[in-house]
């Protein structure tokens, strides 16, 4: 479990005035930090704009970019936009899933490494297919490049 | 410091010109999104150091300092459009276009371009056996009319110096001191710019309709930068390119509309975007130009940005709006329409990126020559962003009423691999176009007319390898995802017609399930509340309508003539380019490999589970789905 620093999540609420428009630059703030939205945190800033914590679970979980769920140190991000679909972005996926050992409804690889998630869209169509790890872009991929740059994140990490 | 006149204005103009005449070479490296991802910003620092350890006098930004009669200019601009071949430089004045450039090119690039003016062969343009060392000749170019991207790639991107040197902010001076606010509606009005986003409404209308509020407290503008549909990058492009173009559209419409307060809601996808949109309005806010008094006419004007969640359904209006307030992406039932109670139930002028990135040109140059680009009803350019499969990749800027033949065959460069078989337009709320529209003028009334739309400009170009039933079935899969959930048809609908197209790509469907898509396809455009509904079923209808024998071969014939469906492939190793490695029957899990080393191998097909290992492991690419 990840312990939250109120007085951080505080920062980031003067940051934006307690305002209760600001929900959602709040959250992402927090999810900067944390990766994700700790539960504590969420409580925390619905007590603090006013809302109930239903009203702020509401609008957390209808965006795609908002996650529950810890996440492994590199979030790998597939594009699976229409240029990268065509491209067969498909493929890559299969063999990033493939390499980390994980399976779509994983939240985060057993040893804490990796998040895969797929993505419509990075804007970095003319490269396709494109992944991400930790915002990098990693241009024109195949399944070769992909099991390749799995491993060289394990080396990295002495696994 | 604030440039608190007119005059004031003018005299820092004059004074960045100067300072930008003086560079004697300027050297534009790529800062797209593309090039980026291509390793630009290892290729600048790369050209910096170069430069340096040669002595020369390297000028990083023109309010710099530097001790000589005519330095080098070193910049990072915005988009160049061949993504494909990024990264990509161009050097002034020469006009050289470098492509695909490698941080062991950068020597001989400041050695032999920059010191002894020779165009490097290897690392220019090259098509037919013909080298093409200036940008503006190779045909991706010479076929453009570049308006809203016309700073896109020739000055530094986040300098407001270069901006203004080159003429930027004389559109807002004009607007503020020559003209009322209804002169410059009149103007826009005339120009016929319709928005960009994809409607195509007529921009000028919408601003008169906000002006017409005069008693309201306040008013807004909203820039719509969520640019949502797979595919396009276009107003990406734009904002990290030229974002002080479109900012000086939004001023202007502020003036225009009476609005003092602006937001620009950009998607959370384009952390590049929101960077350099801050500078500029930063930049902006230092030189007194957005703010308070503005060059001393005592009127205001604010921005600030709005970061997106990943909600495609907030590129509505009215979900866009309700996302900047701090809820749920939600669209709501029009009227009221946003001009009279849009953003914090004020009136809103919601306009697109490239809508406001229009607008300067216009106020210059005024309507008459804006009208002179275009077709009639459909004036001026508008940009694409080309994708898929295509030789040339990228941003493209064309004149509506330019054919697909044109932009496919003549800027694209045609298909990379087999046949062309047709363009998705305006993503997954727009339709196919086929061969038999390759003449047909591009523009927002003639695509609608055959059931597709602009939309915002995406265009992925399909060949013969790309399944017309499986990207139905993407596209209901992201419609499906990204459906609010407000209403019954499209959050019903939408799932009901993917299920279907899953069952056909599947090889377990029906030939009624051809009608019933048809049917359920026109009840979710005519009963969904809002355009994100209204449009989701046209990949459906469009691909029903122009590639028909394509279901009817995956439902009756349980084939998949693209060979992509993977239920109805089956897994074939090509015995030319086989050479029997046996690493491919190493992989197989079931054992339906067989076959003796180097010598080509062969698939049981009574045995394969179609897993595909083989096929992503073999190093020659021998193994085909047919």
């Amino acid at each position: 479990m990840v312990k939250v620093d109120l007085t951080f999540i505080d920062s980031v609420l003067d940051k934006h005035g307690h305002s209760k428009t600001k929900a959602i630059a709040i959250m992402q703030d927090v999810q900067n930090e944390y990766k994700f939205l700790p539960k504590d945190a969420l409580s925390y800033i619905a007590e603090k704009l006013g809302m109930s914590e239903a009203e702020l679970y509401g609008v957390a979980t209808f965006y795609e970019n908002f996650s529950m769920n810890e996440k492994g140190k590199y979030i790998i991000k597939v594009c699976n936009g229409t240029a990268c679909h065509v491209r067969k972005s498909d493929d890559v996926q299969e063999a990033l899933y493939t390499a980390t050992g994980m399976k779509p409804e994983d939240h985060m690889s057993e040893d804490g490494l990796f998040t895969i998630e797929r993505v419509s869209c990075l804007g970095a169509c003319g490269l396709a297919p494109v992944c991400t790890v930790n915002d990098v872009v990693h241009p024109a991929m195949t399944p070769e490049k992909m099991y390749k740059l799995i491993a060289e994140l394990r080396e990295a990490e002495g696994v | 410091m604030k440039l608190n006149s007119r005059e004031a204005l003018q005299a820092f103009r004059s004074e960045c010109k100067a300072a930008l005449d003086k560079q004697k070479y300027k050297i534009l490296v790529c800062g797209g999104s593309g090039c980026l991802a291509a390793g630009s910003k290892k290729i600048f620092d790369c050209l910096n150091n170069a430069l340096v350890s040669r002595g020369l006098p390297v000028q990083l930004s023109i309010e710099e300092h530097v001790d000589h009669p005519e330095p080098v200019g070193l910049k990072t601009c915005g988009c160049h459009g061949l993504c494909s071949l990024a990264p990509l430089i161009r050097i002034e004045p020469a006009g050289i276009l470098y492509m695909k450039v490698q941080p062991e090119d950068c020597d001989e690039i400041i050695e032999r371009t920059i010191l002894q003016g020779e165009v490097i062969d290897r690392l220019v343009y090259h098509d037919n056996g013909r080298a093409y060392s200036r940008q503006e000749d190779i045909p991706f170019y010479k076929s453009q009319t570049r308006v809203a991207l016309a700073n896109c790639g020739h000055i530094a991107a986040e300098s407001i110096e270069e901006y203004i040197a080159v003429g930027g902010y004389s559109a807002l001076e004009k607007a503020l001191f020559d003209m009322t606010p209804d002169e410059v509606i009149a103007e826009v009005s005339d120009s016929g710019l319709r928005g960009r986003g994809g409607a195509g409404f007529p921009t000028g209308k919408k601003w008169s309709q906000v002006a017409a509020h005069k008693d309201a407290p306040v008013k807004y503008i909203v820039c719509n930068g969520d640019e949502g549909d797979p595919g396009a990058f276009m107003d990406c492009s734009i904002m990290e390119g030229d974002p002080h173009k479109m900012l000086e559209g939004m001023i202007i419409a502020g003036i225009a509309c009476g609005a003092t307060e602006a937001y620009i809601y950009v998607r959370a996808e384009y952390p590049n975007a929101v960077k350099r949109l801050s500078k500029a309005i930063e930049a902006a806010e230092k030189y007194g130009i957005v703010g308070d008094d503005i060059f001393g006419t005592g009127k205001s004007f604010h921005i600030s940005i709005s970061k997106g969640a990943g909600a495609f359904v907030c590129g509505e209006g009215s979900a866009l709006t309700a996302s900047i307030e701090g809820q749920r992406g939600m669209p709501r039932t029009k009227p009221p329409r946003s001009v009279d109670h849009g953003l914090f139930n004020a009136p809103t002028s919601l306009n697109n990126v490239e809508t406001f990135a229009n607008v300067p040109v216009i106020i210059n140059r005024g309507a008459a020559w804006y009208k002179s680009i275009g077709t009639e009803n459909n004036s001026g350019t508008k940009a694409f962003s080309l994708a898929g499969n295509i030789k040339n990749t990228g941003l493209i800027e064309v004149p509506m009423g330019t054919t697909l033949r044109e932009i496919v065959f003549n800027i694209g460069g045609g298909v990379r691999t087999g046949t062309f078989k047709a363009v998705q337009i305006g993503g997954p709320s727009g339709g196919c176009l086929t061969e038999e529209h390759l003449d047909l003028p591009l523009d927002f009334d003639s695509t609608k007319k055959i059931g597709a739309i602009i939309g915002s400009g995406g265009m992925i170009v399909m060949g013969d390898d790309t399944c017309m039933v499986e990207i139905a079935r993407f596209f209901m899969n992201f419609t499906k995802k990204e459906s609010c959930g407000k209403c019954n048809t499209c959050r019903e609908g939408i799932p009901r017609i993917q299920a279907i197209l899953e069952r056909i790509t599947h090889g377990t469907g029906e030939m009624e399930d051809l009608d019933m898509l048809q049917e359920l396809s026109s009840v979710v455009k005519s009963c969904s509340l809002c355009g994100l509904g209204k449009t989701a079923t046209n990949p459906v209808l469009s691909t029903l309508k122009y590639f028909k024998d394509e279901y009817v071969a995956h439902v009756r014939d349980k084939k998949c003539p693209a060979g992509v469906c993977r239920s109805l492939c089956t897994m074939w190793i090509d015995p030319l380019k086989c050479i029997g490695c046996t690493k491919c029957a190493r992989n197989c899990p079931t054992g339906a490999i067989s076959g003796e080393l180097r010598k080509p191998h062969t698939i049981d097909p009574e045995k394969c589970i179609k897993c595909r290992e083989c096929k992503l492991g073999c190093p020659k690419h021998a193994i085909k789905e047919v």
